[in-house]
């Protein structure tokens, strides 16, 4: 009887959660980084040039910073992030079990602040947000993605799926038409990636700035002419998850450079 | 009281949905014949030179996924074909058609329908209700593509 539940569990280790339907299996995931140049290759590799490292510092210094009228620090709870903040990235976003619903690593730092901090949420894509969440997600670098396993977010990650194949806009086009069917082709004469989020929040050398993936999706759906959803929707979340679950297995890379 | 705030709501929506209406270009009618569409959508042939300068532009979106001699440019596409010879392969009507509506050939196609503003999921708000391309820059293309020979 132990025997066999031991091989039954070891098989469930072997096959990992069964792929939907079109999905990039295991093997073949890429990064994002594996169809750039060697110039930005470079530039995310060295620490000393890669210019999201700006912003893993500032996050550093508001870690310890005490906020709100709690007068707490991140720190003052979690302690040297470097120790409980490592692999938390890769596995978010992840269910809530008081909203009933994920939450997005920009969403959790907010929930912390409203009510372990007691002080005002930081606006999406503001520099705050995104140098702790870029701090915070720094401390899973090399740390394998498993986002999405647990139980309780399967009809989320299915509604995430299911957005993800659904055309939209103007130009009526899925993100698997081009992120699943023809990813390593060229669009305008730049390769298309296979949409794996692994270095979020990450530079854009196109944004000049550190910007989350809920940006990368809202510009995504500007370019095939659908209107975007907004920041922090239960859609940009679903989203968000899919495609880490989608990625499960590729180490996280915060923060990356892309082009 | 409550049923006046629905009378104005429902007034305000009347209101939305008859601006949105007034908004939505009138697609000019089209007759499909074989695989084609034999006539021009304006009812004159298009002018080759625009259709070229069309065809560069990102905002048409040509350029975006086919590649063709343009040697100006190399922000060119791979996921559709090359239009290198494109009129040696279609005459101008099925061009015409393929432009209007490629889905009719291949509902999975990548390729967008040009002359269509009906039946699409969250359209942004500018472009609502609007084809990709007019029915004069569509001329324009067919008249640029049916004179690109080898």
């Amino acid at each position: 009887m132990i025997v066999w539940r031991a091989i039954a569990a070891a098989l469930l280790v072997i096959t990992g959660p069964a792929l939907l339907a079109g999905e990039i299996p295991p093997d073949a995931r890429r990064s994002g980084y594996s169809f750039m140049g060697p110039d930005t290759r470079a530039m995310q590799d060295d620490d000393t040039s890669n210019p999201g490292m700006l912003f893993v510092l500032d996050g550093e210094a508001l870690w310890g910073k005490k906020t709100g009228d709690a007068g707490k620090a991140c720190a003052d709870c979690h302690g040297d992030a470097r120790g409980s903040m490592k692999g938390v990235a890769a596995r978010y976003p992840a269910f809530d079990r008081q909203l009933g619903r994920p939450v997005t690593l920009d969403q959790r730092i907010n929930l912390c602040r409203a009510n372990q901090q007691q002080t005002t949420p930081l606006p999406y894509e503001s520099r705050d947000l995104l140098a702790l969440s870029a701090f915070v997600a720094h401390q899973s670098r090399g740390v394998p993605i498993t986002a999405g396993d647990d139980p309780e977010l399967k009809p989320f990650v299915q509604q995430g799926h299911d957005l993800f194949m659904q055309r939209e806009g103007q130009l009526n086009l899925a993100c698997t038409n081009c992120h699943d069917d023809n990813f390593d082709k060229r669009l305008a004469g730049a390769p298309i990636t296979q949409a794996q989020p692994t270095g979020y929040p990450l530079y854009r050398l196109e944004w000049q700035t550190l910007g989350s993936i809920e940006r990368r999706l809202r510009s995504c759906m500007s370019g095939v002419r659908a209107q975007a959803y907004d920041y922090g929707s239960p859609e940009l979340v679903a989203l968000e998850l899919y495609l880490m679950s989608r990625a499960r297995g590729l180490p996280m890379e915060t923060p990356a450079v892309r082009p | 009281m409550a049923r006046t705030t629905v009378h104005i709501a429902a007034l305000i929506a009347a209101g939305l949905a008859l601006s949105w209406a007034a908004n939505a270009d009138e697609l000019a009618p089209y007759e499909i014949t074989g695989d084609g569409i034999p006539d021009s959508l304006t009812g004159s042939p298009g002018d080759a030179a625009r259709g070229r300068a069309l065809v560069l532009a990102r905002t048409t979106t040509c350029i975006l996924c086919h590649s063709g001699p343009f040697p100006e440019t190399r922000f060119q596409g791979d996921l559709a074909p090359d239009l290198s010879g494109a009129g040696n392969r279609w005459t101008a009507s099925q061009l015409r058609l393929r432009l209007v509506d490629a889905a009719r050939f291949n509902p999975d196609t990548i390729m967008p329908s040009y002359y269509r503003n009906d039946g699409l999921v969250r359209v942004g708000r500018n472009f609502a209700g609007k084809p990709i391309l007019s029915a004069a820059e569509i001329e324009d293309i067919v008249a640029f593509l049916a004179a690109l020979r080898d």
